[in-house]
Parts: C-alpha cells; sequence; structure tokens
C-alpha cells in the first residue's frame, strides 16, 4: 500500500459485501455475452443470445432440460466454441484466454464425477495445489459441513456431500465468477436448502454467480436476476418478482362464506371474475392492491368468513405462459 | 505444471492401489502364476522352454505391455463417462498433464510387474542382458502401443466398449508381431499390416537388444513415428466427455 499513496480504500469482500453489490452492481459487467450461437449438427442449441451479468449478482439460465442452458454456460467457461457471437467474462475472451480465466472462475459441471476411489482430503489436497492462491481448506470444508468426511472416499458421499465437495473445489481459489450447472438436481429438499444457503453464502462475498436449473422455485429463491431460455433462443431475462408481475400479473382471492355474497362483493370494479362453488368464491383481479381492494371489500360488507387465501403467481406461471407447456424433466 | 503431474500421478498411484485387484492383478498375481509355474517344472523341462522357438522373456513383456494398454484404454473411457476428465479439464491442469499422468503411472506399474518377475526368475538362471537398455526398448515399445490405445480411447463411444474391443484389437497383434515366428512366413498383405503395428517394431527392437545387435534405427523410428502420428489424431479427435 505504501507505494500507492493516494489509492482509495478497498472494499472489504467479507464485510461488505451488501455495499460492495450495491455500488458496483449497475455498471460493472463482468459477463458480457452478444448474438451467441452454437450448432451441433442440424440442431441450434443456442440461438442468438445476449445477456449481461453484474458483479456480485446470481443470474440464473432458467429453462427446460435440452433448452441449451449448458451450452450456454460451457460457452462462456471456454469448454465451447460458440459458432458466432463475442463473449466477455472479466474481459477476458473465453476461448484466447482460457488459462488465464480458468485461474479466476470455478466451475461445478453437471453430473461430472470424480474418481470413485479418491478421499475428500486429496481432492482438496489437488485442486489446492493448482492456483497460486487459496483459501483455508479446513475453514472451508467446516463451512461446507464436510469436515468430519475429511478421510471418506467420493464414493461413500451421499449426492448432497458430494454436491458440497464440488462447491468446495469451485470456490477453493476464492474465484470472481463461479459457474453452477444444475447443482441441486436429484437432491432432497434438506440437502437443496443446504446448498441454496451456501450459493447465497459466495454472493454475499460479493462474488458473482452464473446458474443453471430448471427448478423454477430454486430459481425464484436464489437468483437476483433470471434469463428464460427456450430452444435456444433467450425469451426473456429480468428479476423473478418483475417477470411474474409483467407476465402474470393475475391476483385470486379464494374465501369461503356461508349465505348469500353481497352484490358490492360479487361486483367488484377491480375484479374481472367472480367464482361461486357452494360456499367458496374465488376473486380475480390485477395488480398488487387487488387483494387490499378484497379485504376492505369483506371488513365492509360485515359478512362471516371462515376461510381465506390468495393466490399469487410464480416464476413457474411465467414458464407456463411464455413456453406454453410442462417443465420436462 | 509439473507440481500438478506429481500431484496427479501419485494420487491415481494411491486411488490405483486400493482398487480392489488392482496391486494383487497388476503385480502380485502374474508373479503368484510365474512361480507356480517355474517350481512346477523340472530342470529338464525347463530346459526344453529354454529352447522354445520364441524369446519367453519377449512374449511376457508383449503380453504385459499390451494388458496395460489395454486396462489404460478402459480407465480413460470410464474417466471420461463418469465426467472425471472433464472435471480436472475444468481446472488450470493442461490435457498433456492429466492423459500423461495416467500414462506415467500404468507404465510405472507395467515395469515393476516385469522386474518383479525378472527378480522371481533369477532363481532358474540369470538373464544375460543389457538391463537398462532392454527397460528402454520395453518402454518405448509399450509408449508407442499406449500411443496406439489412445486412438482407440478417441473413438470408442463408449467405455463398455473399451475392454472388448480394444482387446479385440490388441491381442491379435501379438500374433501378427514376429514374437512366434518371422513374420516373412505371413501373406504378402499380411506382412504389410504387421510392418503398420507398433507391436510388431517393439518385437524387432527387444530382439535385437537381446541378440546384443543393438537398437538399431529401423524400429526405434518406426516406433517413434507410431507415437507422433497417434499423438496427433488424438489431439485431433480426443473426446473429453
Amino acid at each position: 500500500m505504501s507505494d500507492v499513496p493516494n489509492s482509495p480504500p478497498q472494499p472489504n469482500l467479507l464485510s461488505d459485501a451488501t455495499t460492495f453489490r450495491r455500488e458496483r452492481s449497475a455498471s460493472d459487467p463482468v459477463i458480457s455475452v452478444s448474438n451467441l450461437s452454437k450448432r451441433y449438427g442440424s440442431t441450434l442449441a443456442v440461438a442468438d443470445v445476449s445477456l449481461e451479468v453484474h458483479r456480485g449478482e446470481v443470474f440464473g439460465l432458467i429453462g427446460p432440460n435440452g433448452a441449451g442452458k449448458t451450452t450456454t454456460m460451457e460457452c462462456l467457461q471456454g469448454h465451447r466454441k460458440p459458432d458466432s457471437g463475442t463473449i466477455r467474462v472479466l474481459e477476458l475472451d473465453p476461448q484466447r484466454d482460457a488459462r488465464l480465466l480458468r485461474q479466476r472462475i470455478g466451475i461445478q459441471h453437471q453430473e461430472a464425477q470424480l474418481q470413485k476411489r479418491i478421499k475428500v482430503w486429496e481432492a482438496i489436497d489437488l485442486w489446492a495445489s493448482l492456483y497460486p492462491n487459496v483459501v483455508d481448506t479446513d475453514e472451508l470444508l467446516q463451512r461446507l459441513g464436510l469436515e468430519g468426511k475429511r478421510n471418506a472416499r467420493f464414493m461413500s458421499l451421499s449426492g448432497g456431500q458430494k454436491q458440497r465437495l464440488f462447491i468446495a473445489l469451485a470456490v477453493i481459489h476464492d474465484p470472481e465468477v463461479v459457474f453452477l450447472d444444475e447443482l441441486t438436481t436429484g437432491l432432497d429438499p434438506q440437502a437443496r436448502r443446504a446448498i441454496w444457503e451456501l450459493v447465497k453464502a459466495i454472493r454475499d462475498r460479493g462474488k458473482t454467480v452464473f446458474l443453471t436449473t430448471h427448478l423454477m422455485e430454486e430459481a425464484e429463491r436464489l437468483c437476483d436476476r433470471v434469463g428464460l431460455i427456450e430452444h435456444g433462443r433467450l425469451v426473456e431475462v429480468g428479476t423473478p418478482r418483475a417477470l411474474v408481475d409483467r407476465h402474470c400479473p393475475e391476483r385470486s382471492v379464494v374465501f369461503t362464506s356461508e349465505g348469500a355474497l353481497p352484490d358490492e362483493l360479487r361486483e367488484l370494479p377491480r375484479a374481472h371474475a367472480c367464482e361461486t362453488d357452494g360456499f367458496t368464491h374465488t376473486l380475480r383481479g390485477e395488480g398488487d392492491d387487488f387483494v387490499t381492494a378484497v379485504i376492505h371489500a369483506i371488513a365492509s360488507s360485515g359478512i362471516r368468513v371462515s376461510g381465506f387465501r390468495t393466490e399469487i403467481p410464480t416464476l413457474e406461471d411465467v414458464f407456463l405462459r411464455l413456453t406454453g407447456q410442462r417443465i420436462r424433466d | 505444471m509439473l507440481k500438478g503431474f506429481w500431484k496427479l500421478s501419485w494420487l491415481e498411484i494411491k486411488i490405483f492401489m486400493r482398487e480392489p485387484g488392482g496391486v494383487i492383478g497388476s503385480l502380485i498375481f502374474p508373479l503368484v502364476i510365474f512361480y507356480i509355474l517355474g517350481r512346477s517344472l523340472s530342470p529338464e523341462e525347463r530346459e526344453v522352454a529354454r529352447q522354445a522357438p520364441f524369446n519367453v522373456v519377449i512374449v511376457a513383456s508383449l503380453v504385459l505391455a499390451v494388458s496395460s494398454v489395454i486396462s489404460l484404454v478402459a480407465i480413460i473411457s470410464i474417466y471420461r463417462e463418469g465426467g472425471i476428465l472433464k472435471r480436472l479439464r475444468a481446472t488450470p491442469l493442461s490435457p498433456l498433464t492429466i492423459l500423461g499422468s495416467q500414462v506415467f503411472v500404468k507404465m510405472l506399474f507395467t515395469v515393476a510387474s516385469l522386474a518383479l518377475l525378472t527378480l522371481a526368475g533369477r532363481e532358474w538362471g540369470t538373464v544375460d542382458v543389457d538391463l537398462l537398455s532392454f527397460t528402454g526398448a520395453f518402454l518405448l515399445g509399450t509408449l508407442s502401443i499406449t500411443a496406439l490405445g489412445f486412438v482407440v480411447a478417441s473413438l470408442v463411444p463408449t467405455s463398455r466398449f473399451a475392454q472388448p474391443l480394444s482387446a479385440a484389437l490388441f491381442y491379435p497383434m501379438i500374433a501378427l508381431s514376429g514374437v512366434f515366428f518371422p513374420i516373412e512366413r505371413l501373406s504378402q498383405p499380411m506382412q504389410i499390416v504387421a510392418l503398420l503395428l507398433p507391436t510388431t517394431h517393439a518385437v524387432t527392437l527387444m530382439e535385437g537388444v537381446w541378440a546384443g545387435t543393438g537398437w538399431g534405427w529401423t524400429s526405434p523410428v518406426a516406433l517413434v513415428a507410431t507415437c507422433a502420428i497417434c499423438g496427433l489424431i488424438t489431439v485431433r479427435y480426443f473426446r473429453w466427455e
């Protein structure tokens, strides 16, 4: 520091993570892709994809299996050569600067295993020896709940433990960008939630996370922004909330009330529709304050309500609406 | 990246030792068979074996080399199918380091096995040959067969096919190599095939060293050329996943 007397104070990645994200995120793309296309034989796997990912955000590429998520990600990592388009990751060209880039990014490949009889500490030790700067591996294992598994062979680990080991290997050199491909596929709900917490922790350290998933709940809970890809085309990009508001603004209020429904509720101006099935009534409308309007109307009508729930669309509804299909597994 | 090479090689050695049948299958089992067979022969029978129309040591070396190449092809395709190659490839390790350490470890065990057999055979008479030169010839021959093995590993579709396919390709090469009978006895087209195979040149080289006539230059050149050509094909066609 002494030879750079006037340098501004450096942000501390560990303690100032939130400030860091707020200040830098809007203007600082760490990944930028323009007009990326990749073809396998006669299949167009990725078609004219353009996107930007900013420092400190979790960006999720969502879409059904075979939509082009992994191919896009592998082009960004430099593992696949795009047919056309420009890619910059940390201002490097993944094809030309592959070796340099590999030092600064962390990769978790989908369904890639390790040697069956390798021990956890041996894998950690090998990976740690390959990079000039490594994090404290004991602390890393502890943070990932693997400290008791140091001497376990890879083949004896559970699915969740294997994924946690892969995360450890992907972040062992404290990379600036972490790529996670289908990280929680096939895991039970507890293991899945534990992995989500780990990803959030990576993000909170100021790192950028680029992940793919076909689980909409995962994308909704984990990602700051998502890009929806279908048949190789990027259909939509935005925050999960913005995508829901844009494509599925409907809200439904379902309540149970004995006795007739007063007209002021039946003909609530904000409601598009009112359906009654026995004592159960469903009011449909749009916008955030629709639910409030219904609550006010119920309160002022004085009817007795024995059940009340709202139905708010999720990313899954957006997915179904935009792709017109179920999630293919 | 030499550090990565040693680290990965040492790791692969340890992993191989943990394989059920790894050390037993590649080192101890051949030794035990050799010893039992050796003990069961009377001195007269042993003399008959010594006068066999082929060199027992070279046959053993060639079988050893070919089996190690077949098992290397299987390992590479299992590693590919399990995504292990892909995962290693995502690190700063160079492709040459990743595959090179596999070859190194295999060679190490093959030479160790040959050395153990030689030691065990001392009881029944010493081998009158320049051991260093013979080991060199054996290594060059094995390396060249390994290079051909990598071409097979590049082209074989799944690991299920790797073992039977490479066995079907490589074991007949032993028959054609001239180790049992001179290749001049083959038909003209088969002679050409034999001369294109690294096994034939490996045998010629080892026989030359055995006879004390030295390395010559045709066999070494043919073996190095095989390495180069197969190496280029591998670089072009090898699949990491």
